[in-house]
């Protein structure tokens, strides 16, 4: 074996290892492809071999050669292969290369689940730690389903190391398996108070990053994680929290203002940049949140803005980008101490880094007022024409655009600036948002009616160079904004000065090699402008002319007729159809330009972009009802041809219809209005009642101001923005002058003008009145529109699923799925999924982990109610009523507890305080009472079968030991699987009004049973109780025995000494107690498949014995539950109202018994490996089943 | 969520470092390597991950005290040698020799009057 150890080694010697492929590729740098190709050939020879190193060492080069970007995805299985050694070297090789490889695309990664699960309950640490760190990369939605609950284990390991990767995968594992968040989030909780440092930084780190895109399900935390804060110094887990109050202060607001203080005192004291970034930045968000009525935190927001000008005025680029990333969040709400910082702003636009040119452009964005809008877009125009890049200038481009634009031109203050402003930006070469441009205009003309004219104006000389547009070799974005041009031309071509002009510029042969969609907008705007020039024509009498410009339609309307695009074509030869017939009529005198411009009749709207969304499902309408029945399949098939044979013919025979005249149009047009206006869905145009109030008097009473006309408003070519910036001052310069006079004849009469919006802008924007008296035209909503904004969300958010109320007590049908043997699908029974986790559970506490185990159990003890459900899924027998008793002292620190959230968060909990207090009463009796009965406890806990039959009594393992009238002991017996040993836990509850200490527990050791006591101690020593009682608290110990034999039943004597002390003294009590040891309790639940137990009965080596228990009227589900409970077995079959069942002893002796039940009788048949272990136990038996 | 780590060599010093200043990544290959270079990072590609899984651990920060970082390491390499024991020794060798970089070995030797004649070795590589 040795020598076949070395031999294979020796063989190892002459592949490469890692730094040998790295050197030869470092080493073949002109034909390195061919080299990899090469190694990689080489590299499956290796993987062919049986050594075991000879594959690892294949894989970790494949590991690099997939860094390299070579697809390894063909050795999958191979790396699996290497997962699976049992040497911890080449296992980490192995997890490695999965880690780096695999995803959820790999399909024999379900192979691994079982190798995972193998490692994650290995007994070295590292086997478990690096199965977990391999898991964390590559785990899938099965994976996190079938390993989650080993996972949920691992979290209470004894070794801090496993526990924070345990803690640290489970988010991963909630992501993949949203299900498991609810009965693993008790025990997270619980790890943001271990003792070790590394699993409370995992614990907040993965309670933040859930709580970050939940926030409103981790308020109840708050308290916790604020105590954590102020005492935490690891900065990491610092910002973590504060990062997480940040995410939390918008849903409680009075956080917010608990937390100013400290977070303050942590931006003076820290010397950590990331720290204070993140305070500054949680700071802020609580001021957001408190931006209501709170005047006093102006110092907050300077110290914050401050120290992020240290920021921004670092030379680091990274810092320099958070502090303006940081800024723009302050400018939200706090716009004016950041527009003091207008300097430093506008430098970093001259920044070399383009990013933080980007974010500077975003806090202009806020920046901007009325009063500077013009300077600022002046100097980004400047930008625009220096920037190099394309992208860059673009996101200029669109920044001034959104500056201009934002809260519907708020800060516009001059429509006729604006419009060159867009005018100029379409100069702009190769932008890609030429359709951004082209909105603005047409959002702009459309809705600031005062502004047409300019617009139109502006707009047929764009359409008149067109070609500078069109012309450019990318023709790509810019040429866009012709489409706005002709649209503004066509439909407001009342205000077009040369109406005869901008025509032939629309209809120009170089026009047909724009983008069909534009040349679209052409032609029927090419109708809309003859309309109107035939209409001036004829009102002119000028018959002659109109018809020069029907002719002049007939001629050129062709070269559309011919175009590719189908919307052009149609378009055009309907309209060349149209004037046609004008001609004719034309021709024959009659006036024709009436009809002709009915077509374009009435105003078209702007209509918001979610109204068609918003118009309410009136009731008793089922969109989702089919109208007519859908045929059947058979009947359509035989259709089908045929209805489309019709449907062609008929569609053939509509084409051929005569041309339908204006008259004919018109009528149908006035049939489709009133359609519409009986149609509910159809935004109607006329009913919004700002709408009419624009519509009465029109544009005329608006009081346009005259702008000065010793400046031409036509400029020859494109306009000049600068000018109007001039205008734009002097205007305001004589507005302040007459304002001033104004002032003086009557001082404080004006002020409030009338505002478009409800926004304030500050102060000095109030003076400056705008230009054009403006109504903003708002876009317009259906009536009754819902306001619900819900189609805001994004269904694909996979941390949507995640979105769970924690704080529900747990269903039965949430508890997370526990490992199942494949070949088990027969055995139906849920008991078997719960027991392999007892088995793991029982297993620990045991002798040298005890105290450490103790310990954990007493902190365990002090934590949320939720934790019960959670335990209850895997350690029916113990923990529930454990957790029961335990309750009264729970209360107790809750009660603290609250109290100090109280002080903390001052009324909203208080209503939730209240009532939680009414609960508690009942919650103190019921836990109360439980301990007196020793029989009762909840139902809810026992998950041994489904409870479908009826209620199930409450049951407790725990039994009364002894009581006077200090201390009342309550015990409770399991066995564990290996040495022989059975762990008694006791309950201590103090009956007393003293505090009791220096408890100990002295045993008289039998020959058979001993108690198990620390090194070094004689056997009549006392094993002391590692706490003290105050009064009415009880808490629990756990002491280990060692065992012999366990066929017999045992009694062991013992006594409990104390020391209780209150006001008046000291006294030394003692309490003798009588422990017996049933041999039920000997036993362990064991899960056991049907074949493997029918195995053991063909056997042959047991012995049996068996029961009759008559008058049992009890359910047969609850009667099993209840064997199960009582005597730790677990079903394996049941078939109506019979059932086979198993259990184990911890010295490994099979039981096996065959329950049936009659009409009311139960008959228990057993069969064991010692005949008189199952004749104890069967006795025992009897007697629980007695009582049923 | 930690999607990529990138080192810089920034004349010594890596850039992030002052900000992320508790993130102590850089510095325990400092440490693990005794003054880590590129070269390092690009010969040991597995060890820097098996470092890096001790700081990080899918996207999340899993470490942040270096002194308890550096043990788990150490932990590991320790259990690593163990395992190792007589079957590594020959591969240890092997890559020493590999390292000495033969081609470069003087064809003849000559000691005084001894003669020795070194067979063509051709690279391992």
């Amino acid at each position: 074996m040795a020598l076949k150890m070395v031999k294979g080694s020796i063989d190892r010697m002459f592949d490469k290892n890692l730094q040998d492929l790295v050197r030869g590729i470092r080493n073949h740098k002109e034909d390195e492809a061919k080299y990899i190709s090469q190694c990689i050939d080489e590299i499956k020879q290796e993987l062919k071999q049986d050594n075991i190193a000879v594959k690892a060492n294949a894989v970790c080069k494949l590991t690099y050669l997939q860094m390299l970007g070579y697809d390894i995805s063909w050795a999958a299985f191979n790396i699996i292969e290497v997962m699976s050694a049992s040497k911890f070297t080449f296992k980490r090789i192995g997890y490695l290369a999965a880690s780096q490889s695999f995803h959820e695309g790999t399909d024999v990664i379900m192979l691994t689940t079982n190798q995972i699960r193998k490692d994650l309950s290995s007994p070295s640490q590292y086997d478990t730690g690096v199965a977990l760190t391999g898991l964390s990369c590559f785990v899938t939605p099965d994976l996190a389903r079938d390993l989650a609950n080993d996972i949920m284990t691992l979290m209470s390991h004894t070794k801090p190391y496993i526990r924070k990767k345990a803690v640290l995968i489970m988010y991963k594992v909630f992501l993949k398996y949203p299900e498991s968040l609810r009965p693993a989030f008790p025990r997270l909780k619980e790890k943001l108070e271990d003792p070790d440092p590394g699993v409370q930084s995992a614990a907040v780190n993965v309670i933040c990053e859930l709580a970050r895109r939940n926030p409103k399900n981790y308020l109840s935390l708050a308290p916790l994680f604020f105590k954590l804060m102020t005492s935490s110094t690891n900065n990491w887990v610092l910002i973590k929290i504060i990062k997480l109050f940040g995410a939390l202060t918008p849903l409680e607001p009075r956080l917010g203002k608990k937390l100013i203080e400290p977070l303050t005192n942590l931006i003076h004291s820290t010397s950590a940049m990331s720290l204070l970034y993140e305070c500054v930045n949680t700071v802020i968000a609580v001021l957001i949140s408190l931006s209501s009525g709170m005047p006093n935190h102006s110092a907050s927001i300077q110290l914050c803005v401050q120290k992020l000008r240290i920021l921004i005025e670092d030379s680091d680029q990274n810092l320099k980008y958070l502090g303006l990333l940081a800024m723009s969040k302050i400018l939200k709400t706090h716009p004016k101490s950041v527009q003091s910082h207008k300097d430093l702003i506008l430098q970093c636009l001259d920044d070399k880094d383009e990013s933080i040119r980007l974010r500077a452009l975003d806090l202009l964005y806020g920046m901007v007022s009325k009063k500077n809008l013009m300077e600022i877009v002046k100097k980004l125009m400047t930008h625009v024409d220096k920037a190099e890049g394309t992208t860059y200038r673009d996101e200029l481009l669109t920044k001034i655009i959104d500056i201009c634009s934002q809260s519907n031109y708020q800060h516009i203050t001059n429509f006729e600036w604006y419009i060159s402003i867009l005018v100029e930006l379409t100069r702009l070469e190769g932008t890609r948002h030429g359709h951004l441009i082209a909105a603005q205009m047409l959002d702009v003309a459309i809705r600031v009616k005062a502004i047409r004219k300019f617009a139109v104006s502006q707009m047929s000389t764009l359409l008149d160079n067109a070609h500078l547009v069109a012309s450019s070799t990318q023709r790509n974005g810019i040429c866009e904004v012709l489409y706005a041009a002709t649209w503004i031309c066509g439909e407001f071509s009342e205000h077009l000065q040369e109406p005869q002009h901008t025509l032939e510029a629309m209809l120009r042969p170089k026009v047909t090699t724009l983008p069909g969609h534009i040349q679209a907008v052409y032609v029927q705007n090419v109708v809309k402008l003859y309309a109107s020039i035939l209409q001036q024509k004829e009102q002119a009498a000028e018959t002659e002319a109109a018809q020069a410009v029907t002719q002049l339609m007939i001629d050129r309307l062709p070269q559309f007729v011919q175009s590719a695009d189908l919307e052009v074509q149609e378009r055009a030869s309907c309209i060349l159809q149209l004037v046609k017939h004008v001609q004719k009529l034309q021709a024959k005198a009659v006036p024709v330009a009436e009809e002709v411009s009915a077509l374009f009749a009435g105003e078209l709207n702007p209509v918001a972009p979610k109204a068609q969304k918003k118009v309410p499902v009136p009731e008793g309408l089922d969109l989702d009802a089919w109208i007519n029945e859908p045929l059947s399949d058979s009947e359509s098939e035989d259709e089908k041809p045929k209805a489309m044979f019709h449907e062609e013919e008929q569609r053939q025979a509509k084409h051929r219809l005569p041309e339908v005249d204006e008259e004919e149009l018109a009528r149908r047009r006035e049939a489709r209005k009133q359609e519409q206006a009986n149609n509910p869905f159809y935004i109607k145009s006329s009913p919004s009642p700002q709408k009419r109030y624009q519509d009465s008097p029109g544009v005329e009473h608006i009081p346009v101001v005259q702008i000065d006309l010793s400046v031409p408003l036509k400029v020859p070519g494109l306009p000049l923005s600068d000018q109007y910036v001039r205008l734009e001052e002097e205007r305001r310069h004589r507005q302040r002058l007459e304002k001033d006079k104004r002032r003086k004849k009557r001082r404080d009469k004006e002020k409030k003008g009338k505002r478009r919006h409800g926004s304030l802008p500050t102060e000095s924007d109030e003076d400056i009145a705008p230009a054009q008296q403006v109504d903003i035209v708002t876009e317009e909503m259906p009536e009754n529109a819902l306001p619900s904004d819900e189609d805001d969300k994004d269904p694909n958010d996979p941390y949507r699923a995640l979105d769970i109320d924690l704080d529900k007590p747990l269903a039965d049908s949430e508890k997370l799925p526990v490992q199942k043997h494949r070949n088990a699908e027969n055995s139906k029974s849920p008991e078997k999924e719960d027991v392999p986790v007892v088995e793991k559970k029982s297993k620990k506490p045991k002798k040298k982990e005890k105290k450490h185990k103790e310990k954990e159990r007493e902190k365990e003890k002090k934590k949320e109610k939720e934790r019960k459900d959670t335990l209850s899924v895997n350690t029916h027998t113990d923990t529930a009523p454990k957790d029961e008793v335990v309750e009264p002292r729970r209360e107790a620190q809750d009660e603290e507890d609250e109290d100090q959230d109280q002080e903390k968060k001052p009324s909203k909990h208080k209503k939730k305080h209240k009532k939680e207090k009414e609960e508690r009463p009942k919650d103190k009796k019921r836990s109360r009472k439980k301990l007196l009965g020793s029989e009762e406890a909840p139902g809810e806990p026992v998950q041994n079968g489904a409870l479908e039959e009826g209620p199930l009594p409450p049951m407790s393992s725990y039994s009364l030991l002894a009581e006077n009238s200090y201390i009342k002991m309550t015990y409770g017996i399991q066995g564990s699987l290996q040495d022989s040993q059975v762990t008694v836990s006791i309950i201590l509850e103090n009956l007393s009004g003293s505090v009791l200490k220096s408890m100990e527990l002295s045993v008289l050791d039998s020959l058979n049973t001993r108690m198990a006591r620390p090194e070094g101690s004689s056997v009549h020593d006392g094993v002391p109780v590692p706490f003290q009682l105050p009064p009415g608290v009880s808490n629990e110990a756990q002491f280990v025995f060692t065992v012999q034999s366990i066929v017999m039943a045992q009694k062991l004597k013992g006594t409990l000494s104390f020391i209780a002390k209150d006001d008046e003294g000291a006294t030394h009590e003692k309490l003798d107690f009588k422990l017996h040891f049933s041999c039920s309790s000997y036993l362990t639940t064991t899960p056991c498949y049907s074949d493997a137990f029918a195995k053991l009965l063909e056997s042959g080596d047991l012995s049996m014995s068996s029961i009759r228990v008559d008058g049992i009227s009890m359910s047969f589900q609850n009667l099993l539950t209840k064997i199960c409970f009582h005597h730790h077995f677990s079903v394996v079959e049941r078939v109506d109202s019979c059932a086979s069942m198993y259990s184990r002893s911890i010295q490994g002796h099979h039981i096996c018994l065959l329950v049936k039940k009659g009409e009311n009788s139960v008959s228990v048949d057993g069969k064991c490996s010692d005949a008189t272990l199952l004749s104890n136990v069967l006795e025992e038996m009897k007697a629980t089943l007695a009582t049923c | 969520m930690i999607q990529a780590i990138l080192v810089f060599n920034n004349h010594g010093k890596p850039r992030l470092v002052r900000f992320y200043q508790h993130f102590v990544f850089v510095e325990t290959l400092d440490k693990c390597f005794e003054n880590v270079c590129e070269l390092d990072l690009i010969f040991h590609m597995d060890k820097v991950h098996y470092i890096l899984q001790e700081v990080v651990m899918g996207g999340m920060v899993l470490e942040t005290n270096m002194n308890e970082i550096v043990a788990q390491i150490e932990a590991q390499n320790r259990l690593e040698k163990s395992e190792g024991g007589l079957s590594a020794a020959p591969a240890r060798a092997v890559s020493a020799v590999k390292n000495i970089n033969l081609p470069e070995i003087p064809r003849n030797i000559n000691i005084g009057d001894l003669n020795i004649k070194v067979p063509n070795l051709s690279q391992f590589v």
